[in-house]
Formats: structure tokens, sequence, C-alpha cells
């Protein structure tokens, strides 16, 4: 039981359809699902004046198009899977509860912020503030999992507090900012501050980097957590070698200018 | 034009004028009640509802750089609670520090329609005269932060008693400001200079000039009663918070002697016990005070659970506080005037303090022994929003819910308390007494808070619903001025209202002594600081009452 979406042109303005999840299709018959409303702009028009709609309402929703336009697909869902065969515009899954959503291309800034459970995967590169929390809050992402196989920009992961976000390409300045629990895994260069605030959480950045002067470096040793974190990323695909599966990592706490339980792990080669 | 109004069936609740609950017509004709209209536009039929004049809130902080610097702190509060237009009314957004047209609307929909804006600096008088426009449908005005000002302290400090007068006249009227604002009189200004200075006692000199808060307090009500402002000074005493400050709260007002004195956010200034240890209740001997003294007015500030924001003139406590919550806070400059703390804050349950400052505050409305001297506030947004009014309603009306929310509470606190054991409930008319007959009285306002002829038509009518939180919470009709805003549920049109100030007459050479002064110390010059009558719009100068001798 698959729905189909299909873009009919890339929208001049951004779009804004928080009523794309399985939650809210999944039990409506088509003909009302042409009619949910969505902001073209500042303008209200149905659904079928962006989308072609087809196929059979379910668990499953299939977008296509180049979607970098469109905002908070899947926003707030709880269960059932929303792949886009396309770009993803920003505010993905944004406070995600469960279920799935893949993402063939890259997608906008936003993505998952304040996810509380379920899995975005990103086969392309996400922008600003993957995981994040929004301006103001204190507490961003709390559980799920966030798999960029791509790159990311800046500020992955602020404020996280639970879950799992891994980046298979390089990522931005500030990654896991203010961080309060939770892991970050880069498998690319990281920018400048990562883990700039953070209270406890760990950061594994899987090439050299440059870490800030308010965290101690601790040990080398061999986490034993580590290989299971990681034999789960390769089984999603991320490029894990088995160097990286058998090294020591180096171990700094911090940030001292917060409570310094956090840590940053790198492999020492 | 307004059109003309008939309302009929309605049971009245207007205690000003003794009515309680009686079937009454009312006749509204250009913006007022009056006697009779002959051939009225529209008659309502209030069967089964309850008619009051307009709700008039006597401290609350809606307007001015306080206030917008409190929603800038807060995105994530706006984000959860978007304000929608309608046909007739402008969007904005919600949460515990609303918008300025959301804070009009949503005070349009729990049935009142006028408040006061607590604190403001006079530097920030312009900016708060500005929002104040852009908060529609109520009639509003505020009170000037006057109790830490620099110069006035150093006349206060060289006995210059005349001048003093004549400067807080020229104060008031630079800002269009409604009466004085004391907070924390005589401490801020120490505070400023040196980290954890303050005063703690009322006859302590303060370093900085020498001059005990007393002498201020008494300096300001002399001023007022004298010059007859409508309403006394407005006083957030010294030691707000601390335990033990009931001691405080009673000098204070036995400085004022028989004269007339406002303390707002009573609840918060009633605390037995030593400093620095936990606080117990001393509200029985603050309503016994109050009770026996018809010279003092003074407002709850009950604590609501749930979201707040600190937001005060008094920095020192906000700095204070912000070393327990450990989250973001800010601390502005207020020049020469006064101090400003703000940082969002939540009360909860199970908190020993925070349940006992809940319970302080209900037993202090229920020992109230004059409904009228003891008015409902929750000092928006510092106890809790405006928007929680009618659950705070349905607490003094409801003893079984109140009893119900006291087993939510942390016990120990409750057991410190005598709430428990009374058992009084509000009348609709008491309720129709501290949200507006006892407010309009206390500010001096004569057109508001009654329903007689020549009052200003500001009427509500509630369904009359055996659940009081729901019933004010969504007024069937709301009159403003004699405009329908609220018809059946639903805005039907939006309104400007008035600003309301005084305006005392001064000595023009005033301006020749604080020019100078002005000009040595602020970062604005003097011929920009006071406020043009542009910035009015709306606006009715409330008189001054006879000297009282």
């Amino acid at each position: 039981m698959t729905l189909r979406l299909e873009l009919r042109a890339a929208p001049e303005v951004p779009v804004e359809a928080d009523c794309i999840t399985p939650d809210r299709l999944r039990q409506l018959p088509i003909a009302e699902i042409e009619r949910l409303p969505v902001f073209y702009g500042n303008r209200q028009v149905p659904l079928a004046e962006v989308f072609t709609v087809s196929g059979a309402p379910g668990e499953t929703i299939q977008l296509r198009g180049d979607m970098s336009r469109v905002k908070h697909i899947g926003a707030t869902m709880s269960c059932g899977q929303i792949h886009i065969d396309g770009h993803a515009g920003a505010h993905l899954g944004a406070e995600m509860l469960g279920g799935t959503i893949v993402v063939s291309g890259n997608a906008g800034d936003w993505v998952g912020p304040e996810m509380r459970g379920g899995r975005i995967v990103i086969r392309g590169s996400a922008g600003h503030l993957a995981g994040s929390a929004y301006r103001g809050a204190a507490v961003g992402m709390t559980g799920g999992e966030i798999i960029i196989h791509g790159a990311a920009r800046n500020e992955a992961g602020h404020g996280m507090r639970g879950g799992l976000i891994a980046i298979g390409g390089s990522c931005g300045d500030f990654a896991g900012v203010n961080m309060l629990a939770g892991t970050v895994t880069i498998f690319g260069a990281a920018g400048i501050r990562t883990g700039a605030g953070m209270k406890r959480g760990t950061i594994i950045a899987m090439q050299p980097l440059e870490v800030l002067p308010t965290f101690a470096y601790a040990c080398e040793y061999r986490p034993s957590f580590l290989p299971l974190y990681l034999l789960h990323l390769r089984r999603l695909g991320l490029p894990v070698t088995d160097g990286q599966l058998s090294a020591s990592y180096r171990r700094w706490c911090g940030d001292a200018v917060e409570l310094n339980r956090g840590e940053i792990l790198s492999p020492s080669i | 034009m307004s059109s003309t109004l008939c309302i009929v069936n309605g049971s009245v609740h207007d205690p000003a004028n003794r009515i309680a609950g009686e079937p009454r017509t009312l006749f509204v004709r250009d913006g007022r009640i009056a006697d009779a209209v002959a051939e009225p536009d529209r008659t309502i039929d209030a069967r089964g509802m309850v008619v009051m004049p307009g709700g008039v809130d006597i401290h609350c902080h809606i307007a001015g750089p306080k206030v917008n610097l409190a929603r800038k702190l807060q995105p994530e509060d706006h984000r959860r609670d978007p304000h929608p237009g309608t046909r007739f009314t402008r969007s904005g957004s919600g949460g515990i520090v609303p918008s300025t047209f959301a804070t009009g609307y949503r005070y349009a929909t729990l049935g009142y329609t006028t408040a006061m804006e607590a604190a403001v600096t006079p530097i920030g008088a312009r900016h708060t005269l500005e929002e104040l426009h852009d908060t529609p449908i109520i009639d509003k005005g505020f009170y000037v932060l006057l109790g830490n000002n620099i110069f006035l302290q150093q006349l206060l400090r060289d006995g210059r008693r005349s001048e003093f007068r004549q400067a807080v006249a020229w104060w008031i009227n630079s800002t269009k400001a409604y009466t004085a604002k004391l907070v924390n009189p005589g401490g801020d200004e120490p505070w400023k200079g040196r980290r954890n200075s303050n005063v703690s006692d009322l006859d302590e000199k303060n370093d900085v000039f020498g001059i005990s808060p007393r002498q201020i307090i008494d300096a300001f009500v002399e001023v007022a009663n004298d010059a007859g402002f409508p309403h006394p000074p407005h006083i957030h005493c010294n030691n707000l918070g601390h335990s033990g400050n009931f001691r405080t709260t009673l000098e204070t007002m036995k400085t004022a002697g028989d004269r007339r004195l406002h303390v707002a956010h009573i609840q918060f200034h009633s605390y037995a016990g030593e400093p620095g240890k936990n606080p117990g209740s001393a509200a029985r001997e603050i309503a016994d005070y109050v009770n026996a003294h018809p010279n003092i007015t003074c407002d709850v500030g009950q604590v609501m659970f749930g979201k707040s924001t600190i937001m005060t003139a008094d920095a020192p406590l906000a700095y204070m506080l912000r070393g327990i919550k450990k989250a973001k806070w800010i601390n502005a400059d207020t020049e020469c005037e006064s101090g400003c703390g703000i940082l969002p804050f939540s009360y909860q349950e199970k908190v020993y303090v925070h349940a006992l400052q809940w319970a302080i505050g209900l037993e202090l409305f229920l020992m109230s022994a004059d409904p009228w001297r003891i008015i409902l506030s929750t000092d928006h947004p510092n106890g809790g929003s405006f928007q929680s009014y009618p659950k705070l309603i349905r607490l003094l009306m409801d003893r079984d819910f109140r009893k119900q929310e006291m087993q939510r509470v942390n016990r120990r606190a409750i057991a410190r308390t005598t709430l428990p054991d009374l058992d009084r409930e509000y009348s609709l008319n008491e309720i129709a007494i501290i949200t507006r007959a006892g407010p309009a009285r206390a500010l001096g306002l004569r057109n508001k808070g009654h329903l007689g002829a020549g009052a200003d038509a500001d009427i509500t009518i509630y369904d009359d619903h055996p659940d009081r939180e729901r019933m004010f919470s969504a007024p069937r009709y709301v009159i403003k001025s004699g405009h329908m805003i609220i018809d059946n549920h639903e805005f039907c049109a939006d309104f400007s209202g008035r600003m309301l100030h005084i305006a005392p007459e001064y000595d023009a050479s005033i301006v020749d002594a604080v020019r100078p002064f002005f000009e040595n110390y602020y970062s604005i010059e003097f011929d920009n600081y006071a406020v043009p009558d542009s910035y009015l719009h709306d606006h009715e100068v409330i008189p001054l009452r006879p000297a009282t001798g």
C-alpha cells in the first residue's frame, strides 16, 4: 500500500506541507488528500495544486520531484515510511516521533530538529542544524537516528540530548554545540569549535581535528561500545573501515566552560 | 459613530452600584452607559447570562523595553502558540509573553477591557507608548519607575523636598504615566555599583546617597497624596522573595500611616522565616494589617503553576534567581533610573517554595475581609500569565476544586499554611469586585468598574456555567466603549483603546535643575527625552483628586 505524490513543477516559492505524514494520510481517501491545505508562499492551496496524487493510502508515502523548496515533510510523524526520490526541503521530519524517512538526494537545513524517535536517512548531503534545537530551546534531538551519507553543514546536533547522528562526509563548524547527551559520529573532516559548550555526550571524529582549548586530553584507549556502534553504522552503509573498528582512540574531555562531562574521540592513526 | 445597545434579562453584577446578580436592563449610547435609549439599534437577550463591567488589571507587564526583551529571549515559547489573525483582528504570537496585538485580544477574550503596565523606566516611556498603541481593544496606562532615580535620590539627600515634588510631577508629565512606581526603593543603585550590595532594612541608609528606603517611600507617599494622584504610589517592597520579608512589608505599610498606598504583588512579600532559610507563611499578619487599614490597597500576585517569566526592575532579585535557575537571563542597562532583570521561570507543584507561594496567595485572598482592597493579579507574567485568571477564579470560587488541586502540590508546604482550613468560597459578586470594581476604585477610575449611567460602556457577558474556569475563559459578548468586539464568542471588530494618564502641575523652573544632570550623565539629549503628546493618540487625562488636606 503505497501512496504516490509527484511534484507537478518545482515551486517558485517555499511550500509548507506539514500534512505529508503517514499518520495524516494513511486513513484518508485520495479525494480528501487532494483537498488538504498546504501553503504555497503565503497562499493556502489544496495539496493537489502542488502534487499529483496516486496509489493507495497506507503506511508508505513515495514522493518524487525536486522538493528542495517543500518544507516540513514528515513533521511530527510517528509511524510508517516516507521515501523521497529527489531533494527534500527544510524542517524534514521536524519533531518526528517514529517511522522512517529516506531521501535519495540532498536535504535542506533543519533535518529532524527536536526529533524524539525514528530514523532519517539522507543519501546526499544535509544543510545546517541537523538534529538540533530550534532557536531559543535548550534541548534538540532526544532520540532516533539521523544518517547523512554526504556532508552536513554547521551546528549538527545543537543541544542534542539523545540519539545518534552519523555524517558520512565532512561537517561544518560547531558540530555538537551545547550537547547534553547522545552521539555524533563524523567520518569526514570536522569544522572548527566541535563540541563547544557540550555538557555530556560523545563526538567521534574520524579525521584529525582541532580541539578547543577548553577540552582536556585524557587518554588513549579502546572504548568497548565503539565497535558495536560502528558495525551498526556499517550495516547502514556508512564508510566504516576495518582500521576504525580495531583502532585505539584518543579521548578529550570537555567542555570545561560547561559541565566538562562530554567527550571527543578520535582514532590515533 | 457607535450604535446604541440594550441588554435585557441578564443577571447583572455591579457591586459599585450595589447590584448583586439582579436582572437589570442596561442601555448604551455614545460609548457610555445611559439611563435609557428609546429605540436601540440592537437588543441583546442575556437570559441565563452574567453581566459584569469589563475587567480591570491593576498590575501586569505587557509593554515596553523589558517586555520586548522577554519576547526576544523566548522564541521557543512563541513557536508553540501562534495567534492567527481573523477577518477583523491581527495575528501575533502567544505564550507567556504574547506579542502586543495578541496581548490585547487575549485580554478581551477573558472579558478584560483595561490593563495597567506596572513598571516602565522613564527612558523607556516612548517605546512603551508605541507598544501600548499597538495593544488593541483595552484601555491602558503605565506606572513610571522613580524609586531608584539618581536625581530624585540626590534631591532627597539634600533635603530639597519642594524641588523633589516638582521633579516627580515633571517626570510623570514627561512620560505620560499614571502614577509613580517604586521597586526595591533605594536598593538598585548600590547593587549596580557593587556586586551583591543592596539594602535589606527599611531604615538602612544606602551607601550611595545615604538615604533609607523609608525616606524614599515617605517622600513619594506625601507627593502623591498631596497632589491627589488618582492612584497612590505603587510599591514593590524591598526584600521581595526573601524569607522573613513580611516585616519589611508591614514597615512599608506603616510608613504610609493613614495615607493611601498600593502594595503590588503582596504575596511575594508575605513570607515568614529567617533570611537564607526556607520561608513560611505570614499571610495572617499581612492580611490582618491590610484588613484593618482602609488606606492600603494591594494586588495579590498569585503564583500559578507552569511557565512564567520573571521581569522586574528589581535587578538584584533577578541576579539571585539566575543563580538558582542557571539558564538564560538578561540584565539590561537603564541608565540613571532603575534596574532591570529578566529570566524565564517555571513554578512546579512539587517544589516546596513554589507550592508555598501558591498557597500564600490563596490564603491572602481567602483571609481578605474587604475584597475591594485585595485585588486579583498574577503580576503577569511573573507569577503566571494573565491567561490563567479563569483558573485562579475557579480556585477561589470552588472549594472542592481547590482541595483537589492541593492534593497535587508539595504537602510539606501546604502543612505550613492555613489553606486546608480555609473553607471560604468567593461569590460571583466578590469576583466582580476583585477583578473590576475594586481595581477601578483603587486606580481612581470613576468611569470604570461599574455599570451606572455615565460609566464607560465596557461590558462583558458570560454564560452562567457552573465550571467557573470555563465561564471566565470565554465571555459570549464583550463590549468596549460601546462597540461590540466579541459577538457570540467571535471577534466582530477591532478597536484601539485609550491611553490613561495624569497631568499633575509643576513649576517649569524644575526643568532647569534637571537639564544639567541629564547633559552630564545620560546617553540621549535632554530635548529628546520628554515624550511629546503626539505619542498619545487616543487618550484620557484622569483628573487629580481634590486635596485631602
